[in-house]
């Protein structure tokens, strides 16, 4: 919304301070302001002239050669480039030796060999509006030479306000002059507009009256709560006034003629939306509010729409003329020809409005208003304001009859207003005097409706037709506290409670994985929830409206998005990639049986961990000892994170019960070389190296090992506690056992723990062979084992007898083979 | 005297040699000192093969295990002597060319780390922490009701045009702001509360250099008898400290959130280019970090509160855009690419 800052001076003369000032003013106590702008700066060189004569450039086909009448007595040879020049009218125009906005200075120069002595000028050009495509045509009752400057009442400001939902009534010069005016209210004065007063004899009805041979029906109360209509007949539509263009160009918008003109200025001056309708191109005549009957109708801007009956329009006795609140109709418009017209004001319903523009994918100024609520108390003023404009600027006669249909203004009921409410949550402590100083010169009236022992116990305070926003006692407070200033509240100490939430134990259990792979050399991704469908499994659930099927539904696992994200890592040319993330995993279950206990919603979630792990396994060094990481890598950083997580136990292979909780997409993704993670039977994880297909590989690639647990599995107690450092020595034995190659290591370790005594302190593989040594489908595996007593040194027979046992129940399980060194 | 003592002689003999050896080898501090030591006790004729020679008189049986003990005090001294050799040759060399080349790169670990967003996301629960906030957590797919109905946002206003949202079902959606955890502990809860809740929210504006579908946002919410705007205020007032440093200043519009009145947009002075004026504060020397104000009446009310006992405040901030700004980052993309290379930037 841009405002004017001359016109906010103009509703207001006590405004003071510069652009910058008004702009730190507002956006400290009301609504952000984007910018402050000079408008008409640096115009003091420009002058009005007159295009006497206009010719053909005799070089060039596109340029004219203009004859100018600046003032100064004789006439000046000019070049013009714009298609628009015309004789006899009125440009802003430079002559040679002045300076544009900006510091461009004209100089008198050949053009295609013809001298010009100046520059005719386009409201770009000279800073005040948006429109490059031609000079910029004044009025007629100018002379020449006049200063630019003073005929147009520059130079002025505009400041960009950025409003926010609640605030509608500061989408309009009389709002913001109401919050910048250091008496509010009281220093408002609707400046005079020239035409003679007018003050209809209104001729009202509930749902349809008539007056000047036009009625006015409203079918559906709910659609629209009043509509005034005003005729004026015999105006001239034409240009508007310089004053009226230059408030119209300085608030943002284009000037179109007189009448609409008009209808706009009110608009931006008292935020009330107008239309001005062709009276003789309504069908009847006469106007209805009703909903659309799947009709065609095409708006001003020239686009034909469908109206079905969610749209409300305004029709005539045939067809629709307007679309209700939103805008009007091309064939109703206001034209060159036009002599009489009906100018609406009305009061359309927000939620239908909503529907109405959503319906036809519009956005107007006027649905913009209608949609938040506009000030049914200032309607009739509005009205009367527009229809005085009209008469100035396009001439005509108002009818003395004006119609008004709809029940009266409703009114916010009044609000209650506690000062030991400003004090509980404010923290001021503010006297009813000091209350009412604040509120009423933005419209409110305070009244002390229950007394108390120092300041009032009860305020009632009555609202503003224009401030709809205001509801309840909380409401109040902020006025209170924007208009009592943000900044200038006291600094004081609280004294406070800590929380009786009990931290999240799943943040607590992210910020232990985070730690635990970031130490294990890994980097936390953050990707995307979003996926394609092929990159799922389950039961996926899907987005109404995706932005593109790559991200249409939501990921059910967490790998193949960390998949994703190592092809990109590859299609930058990095090979080793480690990468960890912790997300939220979710499955449909709109299938009612399908629906598990304690949750709510059809659509369940799941925190989960993933990781992917690529390339060499340490990075790469001169002595060239590091290989691509493989299975064993994997393996054994599960082994450590499970170790460091408390996940439980790893083992070899499939799930064959996926368990509790959210299914594993492991189907697609995990080839031969997998294992699962288990807590005490319960599935908690899968990991393996990624099948190939899953993957879009280069050839340099190295293979992927991919793993994925639930967060919820991570302990978070500290089950740790000390044991005794041993006192007594140890005894070691290695353990060297031929073994079919089928046999697994996990077997033949369990085995030995098994059978052995309680002093084997610790079991480890040091060696694995298999070659030409031994027999085929054979392999070695050769164990360190370690004994130790806690209360004694142990003796070699001690030993000798836990191996012999060992080593018996080996052959008599597997058929090993103690194999001599 | 009999084989038993001549055998325990020389036991004695050769241990009382090993000790005088050991001792000679490790006082010596010179090769020439090293050479003589060696003469004097591994020699042909030094003191060893001399108590070796006394191994022929000894009965034939009991010959093999003096001959062990023997040789093992030979080896124990030769092995010594060899490093002692060795320790010496290091300590006296000079350091010469073609030894270890020290500017070589050394052998490293692959560096791992936490996300840029999420280093931001625990320093600010950190701070607070200090202030007494826990940590909470809450769905990413959630129902209308807690998403707008019970923070004041009527579903069918323009204040819910201010979320484009993605929707699921009917009623059903993914999350356009953490708000709706405050509902959720609230609901759980009695005061005193004080939480923050971070996670992912969803807005339905497809990526460019600043927006994405899904990012984000740490919310912030304290609820007990007595909070006012000025405990309000400090509360922020600190954090602002904390986190951008004691010469960061604050400043407080007002604003519209339909959760909290009086709302308030907060800026903390810029913290590139201090409050001259620079492309990150599009010239006005503040940048905008957070949407926040005092609980609305209306929000207690939704969740079973009593609005006359308790007040509050709340708070919304987004530290993906905070993590833009403080590392410099141009392009919002680069959060969720991934890419190694960005990622190792914060390992």
């Amino acid at each position: 919304m841009d405002i004017s800052v001359n016109w906010l001076r103009a509703l207001a003369p006590s405004i003071e301070g510069s652009a910058d000032e008004l702009a730190d003013a507002l956006s400290a106590r009301a609504v952000p302001v984007d910018r402050a702008e000079l408008v008409g700066q640096e115009l003091h060189d420009v002058v009005v002239a007159r295009v006497v004569e206009v010719g053909k450039h005799p070089n060039a086909d596109r340029l004219s050669l203009c004859r100018v009448d600046a003032g100064g007595g004789d006439t000046l040879e000019v070049v013009c480039g714009a298609p628009n020049v015309v004789e006899n009218a009125f440009y802003p125009f430079i002559p040679a030796g002045g300076t544009l906005p900006g510091g461009f200075k004209i100089e008198r120069r050949k053009i295609r060999g013809q001298e010009s002595n100046g520059m005719l000028c386009s409201e770009k050009e000279l800073g005040l509006g948006r429109d490059a495509a031609g000079i910029m045509r004044l009025g007629d009752e100018h002379t020449p030479g006049e200063s630019f400057v003073e005929a147009f009442g520059l130079p002025d400001a505009r400041l960009e306000v950025d409003l926010t939902p609640n605030r509608i009534d500061l989408a309009c010069h009389a709002g913001v002059a109401r919050e910048l005016a250091p008496g509010g209210v009281n220093d408002l004065v609707l400046p005079p507009v020239g035409g003679p007063d007018w003050s209809p004899h209104w001729q009202s009805g509930e749902e349809s009256a008539a007056a000047g041979g036009v009625s006015v029906t409203i079918e559906d109360g709910d659609r629209c709560f009043r509509y005034l209509a005003a005729i004026v007949r015999g105006v001239t539509v034409g240009p508007s006034p310089e004053w009226l263009q230059a408030r119209l160009r300085a608030a943002g918008s284009r000037p179109i003629n007189n009448v609409v003109d008009s209808t706009n200025y009110v608009l931006l001056e008292l935020n009330q939306p107008l239309h001005a309708f062709d009276l003789d191109r309504l069908a009847g005549p006469e106007i209805r509010v009703r909903a659309a009957r799947n009709e065609a109708h095409t708006t001003l801007d020239g686009a034909s729409h469908k109206l079905g009956p969610e749209v409300s329009v305004i029709a005539d006795a045939e067809r629709p003329v307007a679309l209700a609140g939103v805008m009007g109709g091309a064939d109703s418009e206001v034209s060159a020809e036009t002599s009489d017209i009906l100018i609406e004001c009305a009061a359309f319903d927000p939620r239908h409005t909503r529907h109405t523009a959503g319906a036809t994918g519009l956005a107007t100024d006027a649905s913009y208003r209608f949609e938040r609520g506009i000030d049914e108390s200032g309607m009739e003023g509005a009205l009367r304001r527009c229809v005085e404009l009209i008469t100035a600027t396009a001439g005509g006669v108002a009818d003395a009859e004006a119609i008004r249909v709809g029940r009266g203004p409703v009114s916010a009921p009044p609000v209650r207003l506690r000062p030991s409410r400003v004090r509980a949550v404010l923290g001021l402590t503010l006297t009813g005097d000091q209350i009412a100083a604040l509120l009423e010169p933005l419209g409110f009236e305070v009244t002390v409706i229950e007394s108390g022992a120092e300041t009032p116990a009860i305020l009632e305070v009555t609202v503003p037709g224009w401030r709809n926003d205001v509801r309840t006692e909380a409401d109040l407070l902020e006025e209170v506290a924007r208009r009592y200033g943000y900044e200038s509240f006291p600094q004081e100490a609280r004294a406070m409670r800590p929380s009786a939430v009990p931290d999240s134990p799943a943040w607590q259990r992210a910020d232990r994985v985070r730690r635990v792979l970031a130490s294990a050399g890994m980097l936390e991704a953050r990707s995307s929830t979003f996926v394609p469908e092929s990159r799922t499994s389950g039961r996926p659930a899907r987005l109404l409206k995706p932005l593109s099927e790559a991200e249409s539904v939501l990921r059910t696992d967490m790998v193949p998005v960390l998949l994703g994200r190592v092809e990109h890592n590859w299609s930058r040319g990095h090979r080793d990639v480690r990468l960890y993330e912790i997300g939220t995993v979710f499955q449909s279950t709109s299938d009612a049986q399908d629906s598990r206990p304690g949750s709510d919603l059809p659509v369940i979630e799941e925190l989960r961990v993933a990781l992917v792990l690529t390339g060499l396994s340490r990075p790469p060094h001169w002595s060239g000892s590091e290989g691509d990481l493989d299975v064993a890598d994997l393996k054994g950083s599960l082994e450590d994170v499970v170790a460091d997580l408390g996940l439980g136990e790893i083992l070899p292979g499939e799930p064959e019960d996926l368990g509790d909780g959210l299914p594993f997409g492991w189907g697609w993704w995990l080839g031969e070389e997998s294992f699962c993670i288990f807590e005490s039977e319960r599935l908690i994880g899968v990991a393996g190296r990624v099948r190939d297909d899953a993957l879009d590989a280069p050839v340099w690639a190295a293979p992927v090992y991919a793993a994925e647990f639930r967060l919820d599995s991570v302990q978070l107690e500290d089950l740790r506690s000390y044991t005794d450092l041993p006192t007594f020595p140890a005894v070691t034995r290695d353990l060297a056992l031929l073994l079919d190659r089928s046999v697994p290591a996990a077997s033949v370790a369990a085995t030995i723990r098994d059978a052995g005594p309680d002093t084997l302190e610790s079991l480890t593989l040091f060696d694995v062979y298999e070659g030409d040594k031994i027999g085929d489908g054979q392999r070695s595996l050769a164990w360190r084992l370690v004994f130790r007593a806690s209360d004694r040194t142990l003796r070699d027979v001690d030993v000798e007898e836990g191996l012999n046992s060992i080593t018996a129940n080996l052959e008599e399980r597997f058929n090993a083979r103690i194999r001599s060194s | 005297m009999s084989s038993k003592d001549e055998q325990g002689n020389l036991k004695e003999t050769l241990e009382s040699i090993r000790i005088e050896a050991l001792e000679a080898i490790q006082e010596a501090e010179d090769p020439e000192s090293i050479e003589e030591a060696r003469v004097r006790f591994l020699g042909r004729n030094g003191l060893l093969s001399r108590a070796l020679s006394g191994l022929k008189s000894l009965p034939a049986e009991e010959r093999p295990e003096a001959g062990k003990t023997a040789n093992r005090v030979k080896k124990t001294l030769e092995t010594t002597l060899e490093m002692r050799v060795d320790e010496l040759a290091s300590l006296l060399e000079p350091e010469e060319e073609g030894g270890p080349d020290l500017t070589l790169p050394g052998r490293r670990q692959w560096r791992g780390g936490v996300h840029p967003v999420t280093v931001v996301i625990d320093e600010i629960c950190e701070i607070f922490k200090e202030l007494g906030f826990t940590r909470a957590a809450g769905p990413e797919v959630e129902t209308d009701w807690h998403n707008f109905t019970a923070l004041n946002i009527p579903l069918d206003h323009p204040a819910a045009d201010m979320h484009d949202t993605f929707y699921l079902d009917e009623g059903l959606l993914l999350r356009t702001h953490t708000s709706p955890v405050q509902a959720r502990v609230m609901m759980e809860h009695e005061p005193p509360v004080r939480i923050l809740a971070p996670g992912m929210v969803f807005r339905r504006d497809p990526y460019d250099a600043s927006h994405a579908p899904a990012f984000e946002q740490v919310e912030g919410l304290a609820v007990d008898e007595g909070i006012d705007f000025i405990e309000f205020r400090a509360a922020i007032d600190y954090f602002v400290h904390r986190f951008f440093g004691a010469s960061a200043r604050t400043r407080f519009r007002p604003s519209y959130f339909p959760f909290t009145e009086p709302s308030a947009e907060v800026d903390v002075s810029c913290f590139i280019c201090e409050g001259s004026g620079c492309a990150a504060c599009k010239r006005t020397g503040w940048i905008e970090i957070m949407g926040s104000g005092m609980v609305n009446p209306a929000v207690f009310e939704a969740v079973g509160y009593d609005p006359e006992r308790y007040t509050g405040y709340a708070f919304g901030m987004g530290p993906a855009r905070i993590a833009m700004l403080r590392y410099r980052i141009p392009d919002i993309r680069l959060l969720y690419e991934a890419d190694v290379g960005f990622l190792e930037q914060f390992a």
